[in-house]
């Protein structure tokens, strides 16, 4: 009986802790359990409340750390900035893919079939365009529409058949790669074909020089992906149901979300963003290949976990993934710089998966 | 007087176990009534079916004496009914503010609202903080605080005054101090009064009898399904509100 009753006290103290103002309501009692644990909140605790508050620190703070190591390590050649610049260029491709993955993963859910769109509507604008002697721009349009259509689909999947994201998209990743090999025959279309028949398809991979910095239009386009995802995210109903959704689906339906129209219109939208990436791919790349990007769907969910996207859903910001795909960026740049085997760079960042998702589980203990 | 909300004769079966049978309930203005009965006796399902999350097979239900049907919760609230459910029904990493307005956002007027879709965030704060306030809830100073920062108690007057910045009509409350501790029950339950003196009538589902005596006006006895009767709590004595929804007492006959 007492020794249930103290157990009582303390948790009534402990929610204190947090919330140093309600105490007033609670009476006398509280208070010097109140004052007590606020002694005991230390440093570490301090942090944790922090990264709480702002969960995107953790991808800036190992950014800037990891750029400035591989400064001091690889020196001038890594600083400079058309180095920096090629950077951003290389993270193109993995940063729209990750965009795409944030807003899936944040629902709680999971594509392993990202990239597999990608070159599928890839192969979708090439062959219509090159091959079949259609307007670019209405290839792309139909590029578009299909890029929407497959991630409708996994949608559809996932939302009418409450079949589990990852089995979805495990699933539709090999359908849609044998759909990129059935309709490009196996065949890659090449840099000079595209150039003579649909220029407008490399028009992403256009460069444009800033004091010695280089940058593609693509380039630019995926940080405006970025912004705009950002901005509906955090500035509209539909993002904050996303967040709602992914964080307690039941909650969310209860609240009045209709969560199923929800999901199918953030994987549709996913869709469309990898459509637009297709489009960025072809500029980057300069040939259509079917077997290109075959890494694309785990670079995209790693970018996503390193940016501090909680793999639970709910929890994380778009453009963490902007970070993580940096911060991936950052390390196979500097790591070959500084002369270490391709290996290692795949060692580096298996370990900071494993330590982003570490430091995201001890950030949600705060809720316990 | 004619009740603000009125279940009459309804039923709902799950295969052979009669979960109501011929239930009944009315609730009038200015009241807070309790809902008591043994597990299983049915008044669960009674609730969901006055919130629209169960569709019971037979029977009305009537909303200031007009009919109404629910398909959902969310139709049920359209027409000013709340619930508090007992999970609360609260996005943890979402702020107090987004949680409030969670499924009915306010959005910014002319073009950036209607046609972007742009929420009006300030307006959402003010107001969310102007209800707390109302309800004595000032405590919670940062509007912008994640709700599973808070605790139990504090999470629960953001449910409670989500519900009354809506709930124009009723308001149902599920086991609201079932997961609390003695001193944040006792916040609830002068929450309770607070939003009855506002001039809502609520219901209040609860195990925990000294509660439901405290605060119910009425308390409505549910037993193997059906209202076994309505008794007044200053009238009768928890012992025999337990007696009654045993079965180990007859109910009056008044």
């Amino acid at each position: 009986m007492f020794l249930s009753l103290s157990k009582k006290m303390s948790d009534i103290s402990k929610d204190l802790k947090d919330q140093p103002k309600f105490q007033e309501d609670i009476g006398s009692k509280g208070q010097d359990h109140h004052t007590f644990e606020i002694e005991k909140q230390n440093t570490l605790k301090k942090i944790q409340n922090f990264l709480h508050g702002n969960p995107t620190m953790v991808p800036v703070i190992i950014l800037i750390l990891s750029v400035v190591t591989f400064g001091l390590i690889a020196g001038g050649k890594f600083f400079s900035a058309f180095n920096l610049s090629l950077i951003i260029q290389q993270v193109t491709i993995v940063g729209i893919l990750a965009a795409a993955q944030t807003l899936i993963i944040l629902t709680a859910g999971i594509d392993l079939s990202v990239a597999a769109i990608m070159v599928l509507c890839s192969v979708f604008m090439g062959k219509l365009s090159v091959q079949m002697g259609i307007p670019t721009s209405f290839a792309i349009i139909v590029g578009l529409a299909s890029g929407a259509l497959c991630g409708a689909f996994n949608g559809w999947l996932v939302t009418k058949f409450r079949l589990p994201p990852f089995i979805v998209t495990l699933g539709t990743w090999n359908v849609f790669f044998a759909l990129v090999i059935f309709f490009s025959g196996s065949q890659s279309i090449r840099g000079r074909d595209i150039e003579d028949a649909a220029p407008l398809l490399h028009f992403f991979g256009e460069r444009v020089n800033i004091y010695g910095a280089q940058f593609t239009y693509g380039s630019f386009l995926m940080i405006l992906i970025f912004v705009v995802l950002w901005f509906v995210l955090n500035k509209t109903a539909w993002g904050r149901h996303v967040y709602a959704v992914g964080d307690d689906k039941e909650a969310a339906e209860l609240s009045g979300i209709r969560t199923d129209r929800i999901l199918l219109s953030v994987y549709t939208v996913a869709g469309v963003i990898l459509a637009i990436g297709a489009w960025v791919s072809i500029g980057r790349v300069g040939s259509v290949s079917p077997t290109s990007f075959y890494e694309g769907n785990l670079d995209s969910i790693t970018a996503v976990v390193i940016g501090g996207t909680s793999l639970f859903g709910g929890r994380g910001s778009i453009v963490g993934a902007l970070f993580g795909a940096l911060i991936v960026g950052v390390f196979s740049s500097g790591l070959s710089i500084a002369g270490l085997d391709v290996l290692w760079q795949r060692f580096a960042l298996g370990c900071l998966i494993i330590i982003a998702v570490g430091i995201d589980q001890w950030i949600r203990k705060i809720s316990n | 007087m004619e009740p603000v909300l009125k279940a009459k004769n309804i039923n709902k079966r799950y295969g052979k176990v009669v979960a109501l049978d011929n239930a009944n309930l009315e609730l009038y203005k200015d009241e807070v009534l309790g809902v008591i009965g043994d597990n299983g006796a049915g008044k669960s399902t009674l609730i969901k079916a006055l919130c629209g999350a169960v569709q019971p097979d037979s029977g009305e239900i009537y909303l200031d004496g007009e009919l109404v049907t629910f398909n959902s919760p969310i139709e049920a609230r359209k027409t000013g009914i709340e619930t508090v459910y007992q999970n609360l029904a609260l996005s943890p990493a979402l702020t107090i503010a987004d949680n409030m307005f969670l499924g009915r956002e306010i959005h910014k007027k002319g073009i950036m609202g209607k046609f972007f879709r742009v929420l009006d965030q300030s307006g959402m704060q003010n107001l969310a903080r102007k209800k707390l306030s109302e309800l004595g809830l000032l405590t919670i100073q940062n509007i912008n605080q994640q709700v599973e920062t808070l605790s139990g108690g504090q999470r629960q007057g953001v449910a409670v005054a989500r519900a009354t910045a809506f709930g124009t009509k009723v308001i149902i409350m599920d086991e609201p101090t079932a997961a609390l501790g003695v001193k944040e029950s006792r916040r609830v339950l002068e929450l309770i009064g607070e939003v009855k003196s506002r001039g809502i009538p609520i219901i209040l589902i609860s195990h925990n009898m000294p509660h439901v005596f405290e605060v119910a006006d009425r308390v409505h006895i549910h037993r193997l399904g059906k209202r076994l009767c309505v008794v007044n709590p200053k009238d009768y004595s928890m012992s025999d509100a337990v007696a009654l929804m045993t079965g180990a007492k007859e109910a009056p006959t008044n």
